[in-house]
């Protein structure tokens, strides 16, 4: 296995774009090396009401910069008396980032969100903070060459919610069972504009 | 059979004195093959540069092979239990979930694979073609302790080249059951317990707490696919299903195959079987 210290926790996540909504999972795996510590480790934290954050990598790093940006996002409400958009966030997160330039948190960020319009967004960056926006799938993680193959495969546009859920699922289980990092449980966030549908999967526990 | 035994003593003389001059069935292919012989790379130091490409803390770590594996033997009253896992990892990717980690050597002889799948699947055939060629020079079956004993002067003059093998061999012969454990170091342990690869500790942790020579054979099964099944759970390295093995007086006898997904709901949906 990867002596990468990006992948010594192990941990996968994924984002899709539907129809109207968008969809947020991650699996459950939380390690260290080959030794599986914990199947409950959040990687997907809630921004807003309407905008998801999850994070793949080193889980000491998940956890601090999650506290980081939760932190600025309540600053930025306090501040502005409203609640921040997807494409803020990802530049409030992308220069969070990159003030960490030349000693960085080794994670891989994905935003999926709805703005105030109710249109869906999703993006991903890399560790320093350079943000990639599609209009299709953004994965990361120890297991992102495998989902970004799955994800190829089974990913079609405009998905309306369940269809959504039914595929970024199906592309999670089948990356993640490729993967020896990655796995032990997974779960669904699928963001419309009415609410917010969340589900545990039932996956392979080895 | 005789005449096949002459056919052998001629081509091999130095097994036997004297020796009939070249025969009529001219196997020149047992002389050719008696020691395989390998390519060797045409550089400098070879060995270093084997050991420098297949260490996997060395930066020039090139020839990644499969490491993640549980496998464990466990000699009882029955005589030996043998189970393991079946994937294969090429760094964190799962290469294979169906891997056939025990090797038939022959109907009364089973070797176990961790490390790298080629070395185990190659030394072990080779292990089984020359227990072969002892029984029919002998009019016997080799014993256990010879077979593994073979296995390890096999390996070790590649000592240090970068093979990769950690394995068990278990068998029935006039001594009874036996087990050893022999690997490419040139190790060779015979034992009651042993337990080889990445999720080695974690099926450890549970072989021993509950394991009894007096154990019933269902009991022994059960015994040594839970422990299989607690190291897939653990270790990343380990997983897909389950494959246990029975050696018994008159042979090994496979006993199941179970996906790890099925046995993982189904122990959890029963009440953890009593420690002490």
């Amino acid at each position: 296995m990867s002596s990468e210290i990006d992948e010594y926790n192990g941990g996968s996540v994924l984002a899709m774009l539907g129809k109207n909504c968008v969809a947020i999972a991650s699996d459950k795996r939380f390690g260290m090396k080959l030794m599986t510590l914990g199947t409950e480790f959040p990687k997907i934290f809630q921004a807003t009401d309407k905008i998801y954050i999850a994070m793949a990598g080193l889980a000491t790093d998940i956890q601090t910069l999650s506290e980081l940006i939760r932190y600025k996002i309540n600053m930025y409400k306090l501040r502005e008396e409203r609640e921040i958009e997807p494409t803020t966030l990802a530049y409030m997160v992308a220069s969070t980032l990159y003030e960490r330039r030349f000693s960085p948190y080794y994670v891989s960020p994905l935003i999926a969100g709805l703005d105030k319009n109710n249109k869906p967004y999703i993006c991903n960056m890399d560790l320093i903070g350079c943000v990639t926006t599609t209009n299709d799938f953004v994965v990361g993680g120890a297991a992102d060459d495998c989902l970004l193959g799955t994800c190829e495969a089974l990913y079609e546009p405009d998905l309306e919610p369940e269809d959504l859920f039914e595929t970024i699922s199906q592309s999670l289980i089948s990356a993640v069972d490729r993967n020896a990092a990655s796995g032990w449980g997974a779960v669904v966030h699928v963001l419309t504009p009415e609410r917010v549908i969340t589900r545990t999967l039932k996956t392979r526990q080895d | 059979m005789d005449a096949y035994v002459n056919a052998f003593r001629t081509t091999v003389p130095t097994w036997f004195d004297g020796g009939i001059p070249s025969s009529s069935f001219g196997l020149e292919a047992a002389k050719e093959f008696a020691m395989p012989a390998f390519d060797i790379p045409g550089c400098h130091n070879p060995m270093e540069f084997l050991r420098s490409i297949t260490d996997e803390t060395s930066k020039d770590y090139r020839i990644k092979i499969q490491h993640g594996t549980t496998t464990l033997a466990f000699k009882f009253k029955g005589g030996v239990m043998v189970a393991v896992d079946s994937r294969a990892t090429a760094g964190g990717y799962i290469a294979s979930q169906t891997v056939k980690k025990i090797i038939e050597i022959n109907p009364y002889l089973l070797g176990t694979m961790a490390g790298g799948a080629a070395d185990c699947s190659y030394w072990e055939r080779e292990l089984g073609r020359r227990c072969r060629l002892y029984q029919l020079k002998n009019k016997e079956l080799i014993s256990v302790a010879a077979a593994s004993k073979l296995l390890a002067n096999m390996v070790y003059p590649y000592k240090r080249m970068g093979i990769s093998m950690g394995t068990m061999v278990t068998g029935w012969d006039k001594t009874g059951p036996n087990l050893f454990y022999v690997d490419a170091d040139g190790t060779r342990i015979k034992g009651e317990i042993f337990s080889v690869g990445s999720g080695s500790t974690f099926a450890y942790g549970v072989l021993d707490s509950t394991h009894d020579y007096e154990l019933e054979e269902n009991d022994a099964i059960d015994l040594a696919r839970r422990s299989i099944y607690h190291a897939t759970y653990r270790d990343a390295g380990s997983g897909g299903s389950v494959s246990v093995y029975h050696v018994k007086e008159n042979g090994w006898q496979f006993i199941s195959t179970h996906d790890v997904y099925d046995l993982h709901y189904e122990y959890q949906d029963q009440p953890k079987p009593r420690l002490i």
